[in-house]
């Protein structure tokens, strides 16, 4: 459920509706999914008039002023949106401009004068509010796993799995230490602009970076010359031969059991500088870097032609962290699954903020996150079930089994606060119940060596008991036999 | 281009002109459709490479398992995403007049043991309860992240097994064995938790094709060096080591995959035609039924290799750049760089000592339970057979 407050002023809307200020309108829609599976997206809308310092605030001249005089957005709760609806003919978007989404959780678009004026608002707003939060595709994107899909959409296969925690680590590769110099200040660089884009990002999962500098590191593939512009290039297909030879030497993997992402930054040697990444039509890409989903990112950063004048070798290179960072901080939303959303028609976009995600980004992000959450945590459990049904001589242990309860007491819990609109708990309860249902999966003690076909049990049985019951069973037949008689006996006699 | 060659091979060259301009048209749409069907949807690769036999005389299951270890390291998956179990030591065996080496080929041609073989599972930790718990994961979590399969439901698993086996069942290390049921279930185990995209799975045994007949689960893909009632044969001894070193199957997959690089488009199909019964005596068989793509379709480096899905990065975000903090750290990390000490090689052993040190004087147990009952025995049987009047003589 998502929560929108929507803001009317003073002239958005004809007076006999404003009367009617404020009530709550909730839409609801169910997003079918494949073979019957229905996801139910409920909008509350609350309406109510607009504020004192609010109309104060929206009546200056640009949105900017506007964003900056309104209330801090911690105040605004996780997955809620607030929309202002202003009047027609206000100068604080520009003319052709319906709608404005700004980086806050906040959205702006115009009222009309008509009678049918909460429809259409209120079909603008709707619009509004699913280019910020829930679409289709952001669902079935977290689905993905649990539903055949067709295999084709890169989109789908490229996030990340919802995981506990993260560790990104940032490598420098100089193959050619004779040539260059190379310095980077990557503590600045993380403490000034990864840093903050990863608090943001705090409520997905602990995070924690590391880098290292790796000499003599060369990339498997050789690039080729271009004559025509007298520089080395990658071929697009050769691209994916690139990762492997380096992936050996950075030692990424040994510290933690938590999902790495590698950013590789790689300095060319100087008999193949300047080296420029090409496309499949040929054309060298602007940001000279590519990534792998679920892997990394490499980018190739070329020495400044000018550092090679007249000194001589090692030419000291001074990377430009603003330059990598950007790029960097690109793949990383991209290989956490934050991609653009789809914007209603005529809407102004702002931009992102300075750390890198909008607020409302990040809740696309856990929202997906937490339905990916339910549905790994139930299909976990279904199948420990189902395993439990087949094999019937698995001892179940307490802690096992109170793991199990755990997590369907999360489970219960995170639905519930989903559908009541709170975001930050229910992805907790959801991230709780992912970590209880897998330690039950797999506790060590769960595994059955107990398979006994039946011709195995006869094999080992039968030449144990046989020879010892063939003289047993004789003997009692004999008992048998002989009480037999004498019962018989005491009759003849009388 | 494959539709413009075929075209232009079967129809009359009036035919063959109308319909070129179509032809560039739908080449490319067949490039495309070409291209999707290729890809797997895989991102990551995994091997678990096990050989189950002991004995010096069983070199040839280890040799055949370090050879396919080496092509899959050739062609990419690096060893954090093998696990590989060898259940015996040939390299350093005190039988092994080469030490520190197993060959494939005779006359000592191929060292597939090599510099850099990391063997996770080694001697008596290949059993089959670490088997099945490698497979689904059910480890316990202070073993160490190398003896792990950390795969996801985007992983394209090999799984390659060798040994001595037999109708149904695999044996391990003389004691133990492993049946097809049990690995089918793991395999289940494995699907219900997503921790394959699709299996390849291998074995060069005596009856192979028996262990793959029983699964059930989906995208598995299975070969055998052998159908049921048939045995693997061994392919050629080498007299300088006195064993044979390599099985027929693996010894010509094995120059079969000698032959693929990270890059090339060979497919499953040829896969399966490598070792006909003219070469390998027995049959090789392969299931391919519970696999959604065609196996001429898959590539062999979607198995044996790392190929890995990129996309060229093509958006940024803007940054401010903040040049003030930038040029201060700078200067501090020069500054830091001249104020550090020189390194001192630590103490680590105190040598003086241990040189020195007596011998310890290792503390007398009386003697167990079984050396008493051996005496027992012994002592009861001379007395019966000679009777107790010999026990004056004693005392």
């Amino acid at each position: 459920m998502v929560p929108v407050t929507v803001v009317f002023t003073q002239e958005s809307v004809p007076l006999d509706d404003q009367e009617k200020l404020p009530f709550t309108v909730v839409h609801e829609r169910e997003i079918p999914l494949k073979y019957k599976l229905k996801i139910k997206c409920r909008f509350q809308k609350a309406y109510r008039r607009a504020l004192d310092h609010e109309e104060e605030a929206l009546s200056l001249g640009s949105i900017q002023e506007a964003e900056t005089m309104f209330a801090e957005p911690s105040e605004q709760a996780e997955g809620s949106l607030t929309v202002y609806v202003i009047s027609e003919h206000s100068s604080l978007l520009p003319q052709d401009m319906m709608s404005y989404i700004g980086p806050k959780r906040m959205a702006v678009v115009r009222g009309i004068m008509h009678r049918e004026a909460f429809n259409i608002i209120g079909h603008r707003v709707i619009q509004v509010a699913q280019a910020m939060s829930l679409t289709e595709d952001v669902l079935a994107a977290a689905l993905a796993d649990h539903l055949p899909e067709d295999k084709w959409s890169s989109d789908k296969r490229r996030p990340l799995k919802s995981s506990l925690g993260y560790e990104i680590t940032f490598s420098l590769l100089n193959p050619d230490p004779k040539s260059h110099d190379v310095h980077w200040d990557i503590e600045g660089a993380v403490r000034r602009y990864v840093q903050p884009f990863l608090n943001a990002l705090r409520a997905v999962g602990n995070f924690s970076v590391d880098s290292q500098i790796l000499y003599y590191a060369v990339l498997g593939v050789n690039p080729r010359f271009d004559p025509a512009s007298s520089s080395y290039y990658l071929a697009a297909h050769s691209l994916p031969h690139v990762i492997n030879p380096v992936e050996s030497r950075l030692g990424s993997s040994a510290a933690s059991l938590y999902p790495v992402l590698n950013f590789l930054l790689y300095v060319p040697e100087l008999a193949h500088s300047p080296l420029y990444i090409q496309d499949k039509d040929g054309a060298p890409v602007a940001t000279n870097a590519f990534h792998s989903p679920r892997w990394g990112g490499i980018m190739v950063y070329n020495v400044d032609p000018k550092a090679y004048n007249g000194s001589e070798l090692p030419v000291r290179v001074k990377v430009d962290m603003v330059r990598v960072m950007e790029v960097f901080l690109a793949q990383l939303r991209l290989l956490f699954g934050i991609a653009q959303p789809q914007l209603p028609p005529k809407c102004l976009f702002s931009g992102s903020k300075s750390e890198g995600i909008m607020s409302w980004e990040l809740d696309r992000l856990l929202w997906a996150r937490s339905v990916e959450n339910l549905a790994t945590a139930t299909t976990t459990l279904t199948s420990l079930a189902q395993l439990l049904g087949k094999i019937s001589n698995i001892v179940i242990k307490d802690d096992v089994a109170s793991e199990v309860y755990r997590a369907v007491a999360a489970v219960q819990r995170a639905a519930e606060e989903l559908a009541s609109g709170h975001l930050a708990s229910a992805f907790v309860a959801s991230q709780e119940a992912v970590t209880s249902s897998e330690r039950a999966f797999f506790d060590p003690s769960l595994l059955h060596l107990l398979y006994f076909p039946d011709d195995q049990k006869f094999a080992i049985y039968i030449p144990l008991f046989l020879p010892m019951a063939v003289p047993i069973l004789l003997s009692l037949f004999k008992i048998f036999l002989e009480t037999r008689k004498s019962w018989k006996k005491p009759e003849k006699i009388d | 281009m494959a539709d413009t060659c075929f075209l232009g091979q079967g129809c009359t060259t009036l035919v063959g002109l109308l319909l070129l301009p179509f032809g560039s048209l739908a080449a490319s749409q067949i490039e495309d459709q070409a291209e999707q069907l290729f890809r797997s949807g895989h991102t990551n690769n995994w091997a678990v490479l096990v050989c189950t036999s002991r004995f010096w005389f069983n070199y040839r299951h280890v040799a055949n398992t370090l050879s396919v270890y080496r092509s899959v390291k050739r062609l990419g998956i690096p060893d954090s995403h093998i696990v590989l179990m060898l259940a015996d030591d040939m390299a350093c065996n005190p039988r092994n007049p080469k030490p520190a080496t197993v060959f494939s080929h005779k006359n000592m041609e191929l060292n597939v043991y090599g510099d850099d073989v990391e063997v996770d599972y080694r001697s008596y930790e290949v059993t089959v309860e670490n088997f099945l718990r490698v497979l689904t994961g059910r480890i316990p979590s202070s073993t160490p992240r190398s003896k792990h399969l950390l795969s996801d439901d985007r992983s394209n698993i090999l799984i390659y097994m060798t040994g001595h086996g037999g109708n149904g069942f695999l044996k391990f290390q003389d004691s133990e064995e492993i049946t097809n049921i049990e690995l089918a279930d793991a395999f289940e185990q494995m699907w219900q938790k997503r921790r394959y995209n699709e299996l390849l799975f291998i074995i060069d045994t005596c009856q192979g094709a028996s262990m793959y007949e029983r699964f059930y689960s989906p995208n598995i893909m299975a070969l055998a060096s052998s159908q049921v009632g048939e045995d693997s044969l061994s392919h050629q001894p080498d007299p300088a080591i006195g064993v044979h070193l390599m099985d027929r199957y693996t010894f010509y997959v094995l120059e079969f995959l000698e032959e693929i690089n990270p890059a090339s488009q060979t497919n499953m199909n040829d896969l399966f035609q490598v070792c006909p019964k003219s070469l390998c005596v027995s049959t090789p068989g392969h299931r391919t039924d519970l696999f959604q793509r065609d196996p001429k379709n898959v590539l062999i480096t979607d198995f044996f290799g790392s190929v890995r899905k990129v996309e060229i990065t093509t958006e940024t975000i803007s940054l401010q750049p903040d040049s003030g903090i930038m040029e201060s750290s700078y200067k501090k990390d020069l500054m830091d760089e001249e104020l550090m000490e020189p390194l001192k090689y630590a103490e680590q052993l105190p040598v003086a000592q241990i040189i020195h040190q007596k011998p310890k004087l290792k503390d007398w147990h009386p003697p167990g339970g079984f050396i008493l009952g051996l005496w027992a025995l012994i002592i009861m049987v001379f007395f019966k057979t000679y009777g107790i009047k010999h026990m004056k003589f004693i005392f």
